[in-house]
């Protein structure tokens, strides 16, 4: 049998919205239906107006996550509230769900210290830049939820190109030989930047890397967000009981490019995205919103207008704090800076007060 | 007081911390049962338990990520690196996320890690068992530097890097593990990180060094006396941050330095030393600054290490170079 019947694709409702695994029904309340629609249709909207806003000049490079909102906002509505999040620069999606503030994340690309700065109470990390290196960190920080007796877990994000790295499989081959609370999500779109999947790995699946390490590999389908809640939550549970690691392949598709500051027509063909849209996640949603009488026109637009204006107070709340703190360049290397550190610092100020 | 070696040292440094933190915890290659390859953490896996002296997966970026993300919540790791010419792999653990961590988060994640690794040419290894990369990890902000001498420094020295709440890089000559022994107290103490020493005091020349160069500057301290230079000799200790007064106090009384270390000579902490004498007290030199250093060149295969290595001699001739120029 090969790897990819060993490893299907799972779907709890397929991209017409209808629910096509048996078992399910039960577990699908209105309540967790409407928080999907509403967490989906919140972060779709940001990353549209976050798009706007770096066209505009308003923020820096931006990297932008459409498509793969379904992925990301299913995973991290399966966390509990102690539970940690290492993301990527690219899943503000699931780190807003989570609890991140729309302002910290718009300053983050807009260049400001502040945007790295955790939310109060929230374990979420700031985003992992340099590929894969966070998934030993994600394993280190299990590992310490463990020693401490705690049933909190870690969610670690991370692509399909970063599973060619050295620092995959250091994070992987760890945590499944400590038993660590952890899981690893990847978010297969098939596309590191430019370099395509069949050039990134020879293996067909991503999930099939867990076999490898003995532990649980799961290939869903990342647009749908029932088994991405579903399944994730499953992972959670058994990093919860001590089983240790599990590794979920969500296969998605980002219909852009990799960040503001790339042109997805140099290395693919665009029209691919579009017949794409068909199984977007959030179509697929209102589908079977529709198809199971969870759709309320009336709710929807309400929905959507409160979203448009947090998103909007949001582009206010980050264009009104105050001005970058030079100091920020300078006091946060060391607990108390060096003497190195402190006269480059006091010299640099003298400079700016015009001091000779 | 107990007479112990460098390494017995370092093994009672991390014992006391050990017994009375529970949230210290040491891990690498071969630490657990094994008790290190040098036996750094003997008998440590007996007193504490298997996850507070663990034995990793033999994955140098691993057991660096892995100690950060425990270090980011709540765990004091001492990671050790089996030997610092391995450390490269980890390389970007270090300079990304530990030097980084709290810079990007503004504090409110840090990174109070430990990382230990024996360094040094001269006793024979295998190839690539015998660096010294300092400057490597000198250049990078985040990170302090400390490498001992004595067995009382090293023990002080690595209370205070687990103390510390950033991470410290504690590098151990591999050379001076058994070859130098010395009084060490019983307990906890310190040695405050950024603090050289004087080892002896003189008028004639300052020699600065650290680690397993201390034996060799000393040597030609001695040889030098005999032609009647006295030598002003400073153990650095820490590599960074850089003690500059005692740097700055030494060179203005003597007008004449020798910097002395293994690691290669360009891009080396030698250049640093020089920097900060000229920032100090370029006036008060009369003579200029000699560095003996490893060459530009990687360690050799250990039938040519003695040539590669600075030694007494050398030192001896730079010291003239500076008296008589």
């Amino acid at each position: 049998m090969g790897y990819e019947q060993q490893f299907p694709l799972q779907q709890v409702v397929d991209h017409n919205g209808e629910l096509v695994l048996e078992g399910y029904e039960s577990k699908i309340s209105q309540d967790l239906v409407l928080t999907f629609y509403r967490h989906l249709i919140r972060v779709r909207a940001f990353d549209r107006k976050a798009k706007n806003l770096q066209r505009q000049g308003r923020i820096g490079t931006y990297a932008l996550f459409e498509g793969q909102e379904a992925a990301q906002v299913g995973s991290a509505l399966a966390l509990q509230k102690d539970d940690w999040m290492y993301p990527t620069y690219r899943d503000h999606a699931a780190s807003i769900t989570f609890g991140h503030s729309l302002p910290t994340i718009l300053s983050y690309w807009n260049g400001r210290f502040e945007g790295g700065v955790p939310p109060k109470g929230k374990r979420i990390v700031p985003p992992s830049v340099p590929i894969a290196t966070q998934l030993p960190l994600a394993t280190g920080t299990a590992m310490a939820e463990k020693y401490k007796g705690t049933s909190n877990a870690v969610i670690c994000y991370f692509g399909d190109g970063a599973t060619s790295e050295g620092d995959f499989h250091e994070g992987m081959n760890f945590a499944s030989v400590v038993k660590a609370p952890v899981v690893f999500f990847n978010q297969n779109n098939s596309y590191a930047i430019s370099v395509p999947i069949w050039k990134q790995m020879n293996s067909p699946t991503i999930a099939q890397k867990a076999v490898a390490y003995n532990i649980p590999g799961v290939r869903i389908d990342g647009n749908d967000i029932f088994i991405v809640y579903f399944e994730t939550m499953k992972a959670l549970e058994r990093a919860r009981n001590g089983e240790g690691p599990t590794l979920i392949e969500a296969v998605t598709w980002r219909y852009g490019a990799h960040t503001t500051a790339d042109d997805p027509t140099k290395y693919r063909d665009q029209e691919e995205s579009e017949k794409r849209r068909e199984y977007d996640p959030i179509t697929r949603l209102e589908r079977f919103m529709k198809n199971y009488g969870h759709w309320n026109e009336e709710w929807v637009q309400k929905v959507q207008e409160e979203v448009e204006q947090e998103i909007n107070q949001a582009v206010i709340d980050m264009e009104a704090m105050p001005k970058p703190d030079v100091n920020d360049m300078f006091d946060y290397i060391f607990a108390q800076p060096t003497w190195t550190i402190q006269e480059q610092k006091d010299a640099y100020l003298k400079h700016l007060r015009g001091e000779a | 007081m107990q007479s112990l070696t460098l390494i017995q040292a370092i093994t009672d440094g991390m014992r006391t911390m050990m017994r009375d933190h529970e949230d210290i915890l040491v891990l690498g290659e071969d630490v657990g049962k094994n008790g290190g390859v040098f036996r750094a953490t003997d008998g440590l896996q007996e007193e504490f338990s298997e996850f507070r002296v663990m034995d990793t997966p033999l994955s140098e970026a691993g057991i660096i990520g892995t100690s950060i993300g425990m270090a980011m919540n709540g765990l004091r790791p001492i990671a050790e690196i089996q030997f610092m010419g391995f450390i490269y792999p980890a390389y970007e653990q270090i300079m990304t996320h530990a030097a980084r961590m709290r810079y990007r988060t503004k504090g409110a994640l840090t990174v109070p890690l430990v990382i230990r690794t024996p360094y040094g040419a001269g006793v024979r290894a295998p190839e690539i068992h015998s660096d010294s990369t300092e400057a490597l990890f000198t250049h990078m902000p985040g990170i302090k530097v400390v490498c001992p001498s004595t067995p009382y420094d090293a023990k002080g020295l690595l209370i205070a890097a687990i103390e510390d709440p950033d991470p410290v890089l504690f590098m151990e000559s591999l050379k001076l593990y058994r070859s130098v022994r010395g009084e060490v107290p019983k307990g906890k103490y310190t040695i405050e990180i950024g603090k050289g020493i004087k080892r002896k005091n003189g008028d004639d020349v300052t020699l600065i060094g650290w680690g397993a160069m201390m034996p060799v500057i000393e040597k030609a301290a001695e040889e030098a006396e005999k032609s009647g230079i006295s030598c002003d000799v400073i153990d650095l200790r820490t590599l960074y941050p850089i003690d500059k007064e005692i740097i700055a106090e030494s060179v203005q009384k003597t007008g004449r330095c020798v910097i002395v270390h293994e690691a290669h000579a360009t891009g080396g902490l030698g250049n640093d030393i020089v920097s900060i004498i000229n920032d100090t007290s370029f006036l008060y030199m009369k003579s200029p600054i000699q560095r003996v250093t490893g060459a530009d060149v990687h360690v050799p295969f250990f039938a040519l290490e003695d040539h590669y290595l600075p030694t007494p001699a050398r030192v001896m001739k730079a010291i003239e170079d500076v008296m008589y120029f």
